[in-house]
C-alpha cells in the first residue's frame, strides 16, 4: 500500500493502540492533520500547546499509557518544552510529535524553524528527528518503546514537513532493536537476598513509597509486603494513593510538607525500604542529616537513581513491582525455614511509637471562626479539602496546582487507590492543573475528575476550560482563591520578615464566576464555611459542562508543617496548636 | 589549563636529559589512592547529534569534561569517544550510570589508568629564531618529535606520545614561547589481558 509520510504516521500511531491526541496545528505539521480527519483517533483541539502536553501528561498519569501532542514548529515547539520537562521529571510517558521544516530548509532560520531535537535534549528520555521517510514506521515504535519501557519518561518525533509529503510503500514495524538501550527487568536474586537480611534484622524499618510503585503497578505487591512484614508506609507527593492513606501502617506524605510521623519515623529508622523513590530534596531536607541511623534498600528501575544522592546499602536495580514480588516470596521462604523471622512483635515496639506520633502530631488547622462570616479569613482551604474528599465518590480523581493548595490537597484527601492523584511533582509547574485535568477526565471518562487549583496556576492555563467545554469534557475545578501567591508568600512571611513582594494578585480580578461562564462552565463562588458543601454537590451534579468553584479562602492561611528549605527534617515546624506539645517531646 | 588533579608535569625540567624523556611524572602504584581522573571510553552509535547528547549530558549533570576525543571505529555504524572527566566534579559511578541512559550510547569501558594504554597527539608552534632555533631542533629530536613546519620566527611540531610525555614536552617548549598549540586529547584502549571485547 503507498501512502503520504503523514498517512504511514498516524497510522503507526493507531497501530500503537493510540485513542486521543491532544494538539494543535500550524504550517509545518498540516499535512498530518489531513489524515487525523480520517482516523480512528481522536483529536482533541487545546488552546496552547502546553495545554496538550499536561493533558496527555493527566490521560497518561491516570491510564498508565502514554499520553501523545501534536503541536507543529517553532514556537509550538518551544511550548511544549514545559510539559517535557514536567514529564521528564515525573516519569511520565509522552510521545509528542513537532512539526519542523523541510529538511531542506533546516539550518536556514527558515519560518517558524527551532532546533527541537536540541532544544529538547535534555527534558526527553529520547528524541528522533525524521530524516528518511522509510524510518517513519520504525521511529514510531521506537519512540512507544523508549516512552514506555524502564523508567518511563516522554520522548519526542520532530517531523519535516517533506518528509510528511514523501511517498512510501506500507510495512509493519520490525522488533525494536535499540543496542544501547537496556531497561532493568527483574531483580538480581542475590541482591533480593541482601535485602531480606536486612528487612529481617531491621526493628525500626519503615518502607519509603515513590512514584515507582505506582508507574509499575506494585501496589498490590506492596500491600503484600507490608501485610506480611508489618512495616510502615510514607507515600511521597508522587506516590499517593500507592499505599492506601486509611492503613493503619500508612504515615502519610514525608518531606518539606509531610506529616510528623512521616518524617520523623525516616529520621529515626533504622531501615529505609526506598521503592521508586529518589530522595528528592523535598524529601531529605538536608542530606548529610537526612536518615542518620537508617541503612538503605533502593529499589530503582533506574540504576542512575542508586547513590545519586543517599549511598544504598542494598541497590535492587529492576522494575519495582517484580522486585516487590521477589522480595515477598524470598521473605515467605525465610519465614518457613524460621517460622519466627517476621514475628509481628518484633516491630511492637517502633509501630507502637510511630502510632503515637499520628495521635499526637497529626494534620490539622484553625476551624473557621464561629458563624463564619464573609469576611476574609472564615473559609479555610482544608475545610473545602476535607468536605470535597468526603462528597465524592472515592475513586474520584484528585488533580492538583502547584502552590498551597497543591500541599493542602495531598495532605487533606484520602488517598486510597494509585492513579487517583495527579500532580506536577518534580517541576512543580503552575498551570498543570487544568489541562491535566482535561486529560485525566478523557482517559478515565467514568470517574468523576476534580482539579484543586490555586488562583495564580488558574491563571495560567485556564484557556484550556475552553477546550474542555468545546470537547464536552466535564471536569470540575476548584480555585482555592486567597488572592494570592500564596506558597510564596508563606516563605515571605516566614523568611523575609513577612516583606511582602509582588505575591498579591486579587480575590475579585479576574471575576472567576464570570469568567468560566464566558467559557462555557458553571461558575459558582463560596465564601462561607456553610455554602461549601452545597455547592460541591451541586458541581458533582453537572455532567455535561465544566465547572468551576471560586472558593473565598482564608489569604493568610500557612500550610504546615513545614521543614524550611534547608534544614534537617529534625527541624520540622509543626502547626502553632502542636509546638508547645512537641517542645515538652523534645526536652 | 590543568584541573587540579589532572595528571601534569612535576617541576619541569629546563633541558630534559636524554632518556629521561616522556617518562613523565612519577607514576602512582597499583595500590596508591583512586587516579587523579577517570578515563571513560564510550561506543556511540555513529549518528548526528550523538556528541551534542553526550556533551550535553555532562553540562547538564554539572560533570567537568577535561578532554574528549571522538572518530569513527572500522565499523562505521559506530564511533569511539575518549573522554577524560574531573575526578572533583563527579564520583565516576553517576557519571557511568548517566552515560548509560543515553539512547545512542552502546556500550562504556571505566578504564583505569594503569590498566589502559593511552595516547595523545599535539601540533605546537613554537618561536624559533636564529639563536634558538638549533635548541628547539634538539629538544624535538630529544622527545622523538617531528618538525611539520617551518618559518622564519618560528617551528611548528608534532609530537605522539603517552600525555604525560606531552605535558612534559609542552613545559620544555614553553620558555621559546609557544604561539599556538592544539593536543587531540587522551585516547584509550584497554590494556591486553584487561580487555573487555566488542568493536
Ligand atoms: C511556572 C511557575 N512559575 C513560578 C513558580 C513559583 N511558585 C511556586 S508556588 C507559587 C504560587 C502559586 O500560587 P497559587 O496558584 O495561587 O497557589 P497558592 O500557593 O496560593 O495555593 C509560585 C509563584 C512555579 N512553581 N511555577
Ligand atoms: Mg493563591
Amino acid at each position: 500500500m503507498e501512502l503520504t509520510g503523514a498517512q504511514a504516521l498516524i497510522k503507526s500511531l493507531e497501530s500503537q493502540g493510540v485513542e486521543v491526541i491532544f494538539g494543535l496545528p500550524g504550517g509545518a505539521i498540516l499535512p498530518v492533520y489531513d489524515p487525523i480527519i480520517d482516523s480512528s483517533i481522536r483529536h482533541v483541539l487545546v488552546r496552547h500547546e502546553q495545554g496538550a502536553g499536561h493533558a496527555a501528561e493527566g490521560y497518561a498519569q491516570v491510564t498508565g499509557r502514554p499520553g501523545v501532542a501534536m503541536v507543529t514548529s517553532g514556537p509550538a515547539a518551544t511550548n511544549i518544552v514545559t510539559p517535557l520537562a514536567n514529564a521528564y521529571m515525573d516519569s511520565t510517558p509522552l510521545v509528542v510529535v513537532t512539526g519542523q521544516v523541510a529538511r531542506g530548509s533546516i539550518g536556514t532560520d527558515a519560518f517558524q524553524e527551532v532546533d527541537t531535537t536540541g532544544v529538547t535534549a535534555g527534558v526527553t528520555k529520547h528524541n528522533w528527528l525524521v530524516t528518511d521517510p522509510e524510518r517513519i514506521v520504525q521511529v514510531v515504535a521506537e519512540a512507544f518503546h523508549v516512552a514506555t519501557t524502564g523508567r518511563p519518561g516522554p520522548v519526542l518525533i520532530d517531523f519535516p514537513k517533506d518528509v510528511a509529503n514523501a511517498r512510501l510503500t506500507w510495512h509493519e514495524p520490525s522488533p525494536v532493536d535499540l543496542p544501547g538501550y537496556r531497561p532493568a527487568g527483574p531483580p538480581d536474586p542475590a541482591s533480593i537476598a541482601e535485602a531480606a537480611d536486612l528487612v529481617l534484622s531491621a526493628r525500626r524499618p519503615v518502607c519509603y513509597v515513590g512514584g515507582g510503585v505506582v508507574k509499575s503497578g506494585a501496589s498490590v505487591a506492596l500491600a503484600e509486603l507490608v501485610e506480611l512484614t508489618g512495616i510502615p508506609v510514607t507515600t511521597t507527593l508522587m506516590a499517593r494513593g500507592a499505599f492506601p492513606d486509611s492503613h493503619p501502617l500508612s504515615l502519610g506524605m514525608p518531606g518539606m510538607h509531610g506529616t510528623y510521623a512521616a518524617v520523623t519515623a525516616m529520621q529515626r529508622a533504622d531501615l529505609l525500604l526506598a521503592l521508586g523513590s529518589r530522595f528528592d530534596d523535598r524529601v531529605t531536607g538536608r542530606v548529610d542529616a537526612f536518615a542518620p541511623g537508617a541503612r538503605v534498600v533502593h529499589v530503582d528501575v533506574d540504576r542512575a537513581e542508586i547513590g545519586k544522592v543517599r549511598r544504598a546499602d542494598v541497590a535492587v536495580v529492576a522494575d519495582c513491582r517484580l522486585a516487590l514480588e521477589a522480595l515477598v516470596a524470598e521473605l515467605r521462604r525465610r519465614a518457613r525455614e524460621q517460622p519466627d523471622a517476621l514475628e509481628p512483635g518484633r516491630l511492637a515496639a517502633w509501630v507502637e511509637q510511630l502510632a503515637g506520633f499520628k495521635e499526637r502530631f497529626p494534620l490539622t488547622y484553625d476551624e473557621a471562626a464561629e458563624g463564619g462570616s464573609r469576611a476574609a479569613g472564615s473559609l479555610k482551604p482544608q475545610q473545602v479539602i476535607e468536605e470535597l474528599r468526603d462528597a465524592t465518590p472515592e475513586d474520584t480523581i484528585l488533580v492538583s496546582g502547584v502552590g498551597q493548595h497543591q500541599m493542602w490537597a495531598s495532605q487533606f484527601w484520602r488517598f486510597e487507590h494509585p492513579r487517583t492523584w495527579v500532580n506536577s511533582g518534580g517541576l512543580g509547574t503552575m498551570g498543570f492543573a487544568v489541562p491535566a485535568a482535561i486529560g485525566a477526565k478523557v482517559g478515565r471518562p467514568d470517574r468523576m475528575v476534580w482539579a484543586v487549583d490555586g488562583d495564580g496556576c488558574f491563571q495560567m492555563t485556564a484557556q484550556e476550560l475552553v477546550t474542555a467545554s468545546a470537547e464536552r469534557i466535564p471536569v470540575k475545578i476548584a480555585i482555592l482563591n486567597n488572592a494570592y501567591l500564596g506558597m510564596v508568600r508563606q516563605w515571605q512571611q516566614m523568611f523575609y520578615e513577612e516583606r511582602y513582594s509582588e505575591v498579591y494578585l486579587s480575590p475579585d480580578l479576574p471575576d472567576y464566576v464570570g469568567w468560566a461562564e464566558a467559557m462555557g462552565c458553571v461558575g459558582l463562588r463560596v465564601a462561607t464555611p456553610e455554602e461549601v458543601r452545597p455547592a460541591i454537590e451541586k458541581a458533582n451534579d453537572v455532567e455535561d459542562r465544566p465547572v468551576v468553584i471560586d472558593f473565598r479562602i482564608d489569604s493568610m492561611e500557612q500550610v504546615f508543617p513545614m521543614v524550611p528549605a534547608g534544614s534537617s527534617n529534625d527541624e520540622i515546624v509543626v502547626h502553632p496548636s502542636q509546638r508547645a506539645l512537641l517542645e515538652q517531646d523534645r526536652r | 589549563m590543568s584541573p587540579p588533579n589532572a595528571p601534569g608535569p612535576g617541576a619541569a625540567p629546563v633541558v630534559p636529559l636524554a632518556g629521561q624523556a616522556g617518562s613523565g611524572p612519577a607514576r602512582p602504584s597499583r595500590a596508591a589512592a583512586r587516579p587523579a581522573y577517570h578515563l571513560v571510553s564510550l561506543l556511540v552509535e555513529n549518528r548526528a547529534g550523538v556528541l551534542v547528547r553526550v556533551s550535553g549530558l555532562f553540562a547538564r549533570r554539572g560533570f567537568n569534561i577535561y578532554s574528549l576525543a571522538v572518530a569513527p571505529t572500522d565499523d562505521p555504524r559506530f564511533s569511539r569517544i575518549s573522554i577524560v572527566v574531573d575526578v572533583e566534579s563527579a564520583p565516576l559511578e553517576q557519571v557511568v550510570a548517566q552515560l548509560d541512559k543515553l539512547v545512542n550510547v552502546v556500550r562504556i569501558d571505566e578504564l583505569h589508568p594503569l590498566d589502559a594504554r593511552q595516547a595523545e597527539l599535539l601540533l605546537v608552534t613554537v618561536g624559533a629564531d636564529a639563536v634558538s632555533r638549533a635548541q628547539v631542533i634538539q629538544l624535538a629530536e630529544v622527545f622523538g618529535a617531528k618538525v611539520v613546519d617551518v618559518g622564519a620566527e618560528a617551528l611548528t611540531l608534532r609530537f605522539a606520545s603517552v600525555p604525560e610525555a606531552l605535558d612534559d614536552f609542552e613545559e620544555v617548549l614553553r620558555p621559546y614561547g609557544i604561539r599556538a598549540i592544539q593536543r587531540t586529547g587522551r585516547i584509550a584502549l584497554p590494556k591486553l589481558g584487561k580487555s573487555v571485547e566488542g568493536p
